[in-house]
C-alpha cells in the first residue's frame, strides 16, 4: 500500500511534481503513466526517500520509507537498471544489498535463478546487456520477498522476449496479492499489463481510474455509422444533443459523439433511415492518452492541428 | 537466458526478522562492496609498491651516501627515511581509496540502490567510515612495518640503522677535520643519542595512523564533493598545495601557520630524533598534538560530509 498525499517537489525554480495525491492498492498492477518529464521518476524517488518532498507526505504501509524496519522486506524497487557498480559481479552486487537487511546469503542464488542470471553470477555487471541489467535489478527487488514492487520504465530498451518476460512477471506478482506499481511513457505497454492507471502530466494528476474506465471516459469514443441518408441522420442525432460529422478518415462514414450505438440505431429506426453500418469505436489507450496529455506534454513538438487537451476530472 | 513463460515467483520463505536493519548489516555490506571491486586491489597494490619500493630506493641511496660521506651519519634518522615514501607519496594513493569509497557510489549511481536498500543514511555513512578506516588502518600498518624493516635492512651496513627490538645509539653531532680535494676528512662523532625501540614503534604506528586519517579526510571531501576527480584534486590541494604556499610565506607567518596544516603531522610523527634535524620541525608541535590537528581536519570534513549526505537528495 503506497499513499501519496499532496506531494510537491521542486528542483530550483522548476516544479517537477505539483500537489500529487493518489493511493496504490495491492493485488493489481497499477500503471503510472505520463509523458517524459511528467514527474514519474521524481514521484518514485520521493516514495523511496531518495529525494525529500518539499510538501506533502508519502507513506508505504503507513510509514515513512526511512522508518521501515527492513525496507527490502517491504518494498522492492528498480528505478534505473544501470545504478550499479559495473566493476562488481552480479553475485556480489546482490550480496551487498542482502547484507544491509540481514537477508541470508542463500537468497542471492535463489533470485539469480529466478531471473535466469545464474550462469553469469560471477561476471562483472559492466559487460551486461540492458536486458541482463534489468534482470539483475529485478533480482535485487525480489531479495526481500517484498509485498510492494516498483519499477520505473522496466521495458525500456528490452527486446521482445525481455518485454514479455517482465509483463508476465508483473502480472504474476500482482496475482500473488502484491502491490505492483510500474511507470511507463508507452501506452501500449500499459494496455497489456496494467489493471489500474495513474496518469500524470507536468507533475499533476490527470486521471486515477481503472484501465477500461480510462479508455471509455475519453472523448475519443465514438459511433461510426454508414447510411445512404447521411444528411438526415446527422440532422436527427444532432437534434438529440449529439455531435455528428462526416468522417475525414473514413469516406462515407459519419462519426457520432456523445451518444451510444444503441441510441443512434433507435433514432435511425424512428426516422425510417436505412443503416449499412453501425459500430462503437473505442479509443485505444494510446489515443486516450494523447488526448489527455496533449496540454501537459512538457516538450512540445509543433504539430499543426494537434487536438487541444481535454481534461477529465481528476481523482475517483 | 530465462524462458519467457510466466516466471514462478516461488522463493523459499525468509526467516522472520526482528528489530531493524542497522549498522551490523551495513558494515557487512560495505565490506563486501570494498572487497568486490578491482580498483581496491589496484590502489592497495600501488600503495604497497610506491611506499615500499620507493622507500627501499631512498634507503639504498642514503646508504650509499652515508658510506661515502661519513659525516652525514650524524643526525641521520633511519626510521623517518624508511617511512618517507609511505607518508609523503602513500598518502596520495590512500586519498584515492578514501575518496572513491564514497564518490564511486555517485559516479556509478549505486548510491540510489544502496539508499533504497537501507534508507537510514546516517547508518550507511557510519558503516562506510568504519569499513574504510578499518581496511586502510590494517593496510597502512602492514605497509609501515614492511617499509621500516626493509629500509633498516638496506641501511644495516651504515651503522646508523635502528631496531624495533632494542635501543640503538646513534651519532647526532660530527666533527670533521682535515681532508682535501682528494682525501676524505676525518670524522669524529661528539654527540650521541639513544633511540629506544618504543620511539621507533611510535613512529611506525603513528605514520600508519596519519596515513589512515588522510584517507578519512579524502572520504569527507568525497562526501561533500560527490565527484572522484574533484575530491582527489581537493585532497591534493589541502595536503600538498596549501602547505607549499605556506612554505613561501614570510618566516614568522609560516612558522605559525605550519602547525595548522593537515600534512605537518606526517613529518613530525615519523621522526625519532626530534630537535636534531630541520629548523622547520622546531616550529611544529610534537608528534601527537600535531597529529591531533590532522584528526581535527578529518572530523570536521567527515561531519560536514555526513550532514550533506543526510540532507541532500541522493
Amino acid at each position: 500500500m503506497i499513499e501519496v498525499r499532496g506531494l510537491t517537489k521542486r528542483y530550483g525554480a522548476k516544479t517537477a511534481v505539483d500537489g500529487l495525491t493518489f493511493g496504490i492498492e495491492p493485488g493489481k498492477v497499477t500503471g503510472f503513466l505520463g509523458p517524459n518529464g511528467a514527474g514519474k521518476t521524481t514521484t518514485m524517488r520521493c516514495i523511496l526517500g531518495l529525494d525529500y518532498a518539499d510538501e506533502g507526505t508519502v507513506t508505504v504501509d503507513g510509514q515513512d520509507y526511512h522508518d521501515l524496519a527492513y525496507p527490502m522486506r517491504e518494498v522492492g524497487a528498480l528505478l534505473d537498471a544501470k545504478s550499479v557498480h559495473g566493476g562488481r559481479s552480479a553475485y556480489n552486487h546482490l550480496l551487498c544489498l542482502a547484507q544491509t537487511n540481514g537477508l541470508p546469503r542463500s537468497r542471492v542464488g535463489e533470485v539469480l535463478e529466478l531471473v535466469g542470471l545464474s550462469d553469469v553470477a560471477r561476471k562483472r555487471s559492466k559487460g551486461f546487456s540492458l536486458g541482463m541489467s534489468q534482470r539483475l535489478g529485478i533480482a535485487a527487488t525480489m531479495l526481500g520477498d517484498p509485498h510492494v514492487l516498483m519499477f520505473d520504465e522496466p521495458v525500456n530498451g528490452l527486446d521482445p522476449e525481455g518485454i514479455l518476460w517482465i509483463r508476465n512477471l508483473m502480472k504474476a506478482l500482482a496475482a500473488e496479492g502484491r502491490t505492483v506499481f510500474v511507470s511507463s511513457h508507452l501506452m501500449s505497454e500499459m494496455e497489456y499489463t496494467a489493471d489500474h492507471l495513474i496518469v500524470i502530466g507536468r507533475g499533476k494528476l490527470i486521471a486515477d481510474c481503472s484501465m477500461s474506465e480510462f479508455i471509455s471516459r475519453s472523448s475519443g469514443a465514438s459511433v461510426r455509422v454508414r447510411t445512404p441518408s447521411s444528411a438526415d441522420l446527422i440532422k436527427a442525432v444532432t437534434a438529440r444533443g449529439a455531435t455528428a460529422v462526416m468522417s475525414t478518415a473514413d469516406e462515407g462514414a459519419i462519426e457520432v459523439r456523445g451518444m451510444t450505438a444503441e441510441d443512434v440505431g433507435d433514432i435511425a429506426y424512428e426516422q425510417g433511415l436505412r443503416l449499412h453500418e453501425l459500430a462503437m469505436v473505442r479509443a485505444s489507450l494510446e489515443e486516450a492518452f494523447m488526448e489527455l496529455t496533449a496540454s501537459s506534454v512538457e516538450y512540445h513538438a509543433a504539430v499543426p492541428g494537434a487536438p487541444a487537451g481535454t481534461t477529465i476530472g481528476s481523482g475517483v | 537466458m530465462a524462458t519467457t513463460t510466466t516466471p514462478a515467483v516461488r522463493l523459499a520463505s525468509l526467516p522472520p526478522a526482528s528489530g531493524r536493519a542497522g549498522l551490523r548489516g551495513a558494515i557487512a555490506s560495505e565490506f563486501t562492496k570494498i572487497r568486490s571491486v578491482r580498483s581496491t586491489y589496484w590502489t592497495l597494490a600501488a600503495l604497497l609498491i610506491v611506499s615500499i619500493g620507493i622507500g627501499a630506493a631512498i634507503a639504498a641511496g642514503s646508504a650509499s651516501d652515508l658510506n661515502s660521506n661519513t659525516g652525514n651519519k650524524a643526525g641521520f634518522d633511519a626510521t623517518q627515511v624508511s617511512l618517507f615514501a609511505f607518508f609523503e607519496l602513500g598518502q596520495l594513493i590512500i586519498a584515492v581509496i578514501g575518496a572513491m569509497a564514497i564518490t564511486a557510489e555517485y559516479s556509478t549511481g549505486m548510491v540510489r540502490t544502496s539508499l533504497t536498500a537501507l534508507p537510514r543514511r546516517g547508518v550507511v555513512y557510519a558503516a562506510k567510515v568504519i569499513v574504510l578506516t578499518g581496511v586502510t588502518l590494517v593496510v597502512s600498518l602492514v605497509t609501515s612495518f614492511i617499509a621500516f624493516f626493509l629500509g633498516q635492512a638496506i641501511l644495516s651496513g651504515t651503522g646508523v640503522s635502528v631496531s624495533l627490538f632494542g635501543s640503538t645509539t646513534v651519532p647526532t653531532i660530527a666533527n670533521e677535520t682535515g681532508g682535501g680535494p682528494n682525501s676524505p676528512p676525518t670524522v669524529t662523532f661528539v654527540g650521541h643519542t639513544l633511540i629506544s625501540s618504543g620511539t621507533v614503534l611510535g613512529a611506525i604506528i603513528g605514520t600508519a595512523l596519519f596515513v589512515t586519517v588522510v584517507a578519512v579526510i579524502a572520504f569527507g571531501l568525497g562526501a561533500i564533493i560527490r565527484h572522484t576527480a574533484g575530491a582527489i584534486t581537493t585532497v591534493i590541494g589541502v595536503m600538498f598545495v596549501i602547505p607549499i604556499i605556506v612554505q613561501i610565506l614570510p618566516r614568522n607567518w609560516r612558522w605559525d601557520l605550519m602547525r595548522f596544516m593537515p600534512d605537518s603531522a606526517g613529518r613530525v610523527i615519523s621522526v625519532t630524533l626530534p630537535g636534531v634535524n630541520g629548523d622547520g620541525l622546531l616550529h611544529l608541535w610534537s608528534a601527537w598534538p600535531q597529529f591531533l590537528v590532522t584528526v581535527v581536519y578529518a572530523v570536521v570534513l567527515l561531519g560536514i560530509g555526513g550532514y550533506l549526505f543526510r540532507k541532500r537528495d541522493a
